[in-house]
């Protein structure tokens, strides 16, 4: 048996019936993680953390002290902080940073028993939707097009590598970060579960700050089953973000019955976009089926501003992400430029930005000096969360009309090829969250569930919407439509 | 709204980037058509809307103002490109 190609509810139950160890699952993992260059999934490797990890978890399965995530490899996006181990956010400006603190989202992790395998690639500082803005270079996706000459094709961003790493077998979960829908587009393009919790579900403390008002942690996984158990050791309120909820989390798992009778789902009429591909609209129309055959009810809704969530977010997030960024300095930490004779520190400041960001960053952090900047704050900036107050009243009318969850596409396309987007202008990458970004601008949980494949035999999943804090009753729907939809299809190991 | 390459220039000394002659004209492109993107905004009726500050409605938690952690001058410092003496050094500022 290969270990490493188990689901976290598998290896849990093999783990605690003692049909292998931690360290056996673990070595299989690192193992497989090993020899899985070719993807450029991992950025780092740590197996003696993960060795003295899982040595520590058999000691507590054979204690019968067994927490949720007990002795389950992992994958961690490099976007949060492992103490004494690379942190670097995909970015040149953070090389060599070795953060002396533990985020508090890895922490929860390895409480409950997890153990780190390493640091999974991602775009820079999270800044991207297919991987290609990594210091590191892009990671490939285990997918290829059927007939398609062996093509790479992207992952998806900006939690590519995560996304990866758990469709090639290379750990059993991941940790991702999801700001526009880095979790839940690069889920749909590699045929795996994503899940961005409710803001506030999930302590941001720790992590490389990308968007604050929008940035949350979540769980990739190869099933929603493992991404409730997952979910449920990462989330909970901490003291350390004052943005993190204090509310008890429930048990996500507990809640997975698959029972949808009666729930009613949203088919929102502004998500059905100009020029999406007919596949993605079957799949669509398929999924909200499938909902309806285990019971549910579907209901036409209108979120009348949907078509807006895109152009707010993008004067938002790079509003936020310029004023988070600007401790990248060449003081603290990270790179620093040599100046010449005569230059002072702001040329140390500028040539150090300059030399330490990728293109799509710089870009960023311009646009958002530029709406914030003295003349066009109110036109820009102020305009669009107006506009935010807007997107979260369309969505809190439909949940007022009594409608439980919201069904959509992920993604407005399956996976393309690296490089295929390098020569249109930024706009056409920014289109790949056209389904995702709402949820982050009105705060709410979101999941992409892989449902099928599309004519070159690439993955598409649906997105579900749930309500604030209830996570619970969104995976139980998730769940519902991954037992109808069945995707029993895995990527061929080629690398 | 278009962005000129004075406009560019400033944009960047504002972001504190440093961006060379030649590329300031592509940049100022670049910059126009995401602005253009976002001018759809423009067609939004906000008027008597509250913007956004706080996607949750909660109230903040308050603490005791005490300290709760410290002495990690050798932690804090560790990262740095150039650390002397127990501070961050950094070229002249004061002539």
């Amino acid at each position: 048996m290969t270990l490493n190609t188990l689901k976290i509810s598998e290896a849990r139950d093999g783990l605690q019936a003692g049909k292998f160890t931690a360290t056996e699952l673990t070595e299989s993992c690192l193992s497989a993680a090993e020899a899985s260059a070719p993807l450029n999934a991992y950025i780092a490797h740590t197996p003696d953390l993960a060795r003295a990890q899982a040595a520590e978890a058999d000691k507590r399965l054979v204690a019968g002290d067994v927490p949720a995530m007990c002795g389950i490899p992992l994958g961690i996006k490099d976007l949060f902080a492992t103490q004494d181990v690379q942190t670097q956010a995909g970015s040149a400006i953070l090389q060599g940073f070795k953060p002396p603190y533990e985020s508090t989202v890895t922490q929860n992790l390895w409480s409950s028993g997890a153990v780190m395998l390493g640091k999974l690639n991602m775009d820079e500082f999270a800044m991207g939707s297919s991987n290609e803005t990594s210091t590191y270079g892009p990671v490939v996706n285990p997918w290829r097009r059927a007939g398609g000459a062996n093509q790479d094709l992207t992952p998806g961003g900006s939690s590519g590598g995560s996304a990866a790493a758990v469709a090639a077998d290379i750990c059993l979960g991941a940790a991702g970060t999801d700001t526009g829908g880095s979790i839940r587009q690069p889920a749909a393009f590699t045929g795996i579960v994503g899940v961005k919790p409710t803001y506030g579900r999930c302590s941001r403390w720790g992590i490389v700050a990308f968007a604050s008002s929008l940035d949350q942690a979540g769980p990739m996984a190869k099933s929603v089953r493992d991404a409730a158990i997952m979910l449920g050791a990462m989330a909970g309120h901490d003291p350390k973000d004052s943005t993190s909820a204090d509310i008890p989390v429930p048990d996500f798992e507990a809640a997975l019955t698959g029972d949808v009778r009666g729930k009613k789902i949203g088919i929102p009429r502004e998500y059905r976009v100009d020029g999406m591909p007919d596949e993605i609209e079957t799949l669509w129309t398929q999924g909200a089926e499938m909902l309806k055959d285990a019971g549910a009810q579907l209901v036409d809704i209108s979120l009348p501003h949907t078509k807006y969530a895109l152009p707010a977010y993008y004067v938002i997030a790079p509003a936020e992400a310029s004023s988070n960024l600007a401790r990248y300095d060449g003081v603290r930490f990270g790179h620093r430029a040599k100046i010449r004779q005569g230059e002072g520190i702001t040329a140390m400041y500028e040539r150090t930005r300059a030399e330490g960001f990728g293109a799509e960053v710089k870009r960023r952090v311009m646009i958002g000096a530029y709406v914030l900047s003295a003349g066009f704050y109110d036109a820009y900036y102020v305009r669009a969360q107006k506009v935010r107050t807007l997107i979260k009243r369309d969505f809190e009318q439909a949940y007022a009309q009594g409608i439980d969850a919201i069904l959509t596409p992920s993604t407005p396309t399956a996976a393309f090829g690296l490089g295929e987007m390098a020569d249109l202008d930024p706009i056409k990458m920014y289109m790949q969250d056209v389904f995702t970004v709402a949820v982050n601008m009105a705060g709410l949980p979101g999941v992409s569930v892989p449902v099928g494949l599309d004519q070159q035999g690439l993955p598409l999943g649906l997105q579900l919407i749930g309500q604030p804090w209830g996570e619970a009753d969104m995976l139980n729907t998730a769940f519902a439509l991954e037992n109808a939809a069945n995707f029993a299809h895995h990527a061929p190991k080629w690398w | 709204m278009s962005i000129d390459t004075d406009t560019a220039r400033r944009v960047a000394h504002l972001a504190r980037i440093e961006v060379s002659e030649a590329d300031l004209a592509p940049l100022a492109k670049d910059l126009s058509r995401i602005l253009d993107f976002m001018d759809e905004l423009n067609e939004v009726d906000v008027s008597g809307v509250e913007p956004m500050t706080s996607v949750t409605p909660m109230a903040l938690k308050q603490r005791q103002d005490v300290v709760t952690d410290g002495n990690r001058q050798q932690d804090i410092l560790r990262n740095a490109p150039d650390a002397r003496e127990g501070f961050f050094a950094v070229p002249k500022v004061v002539e």
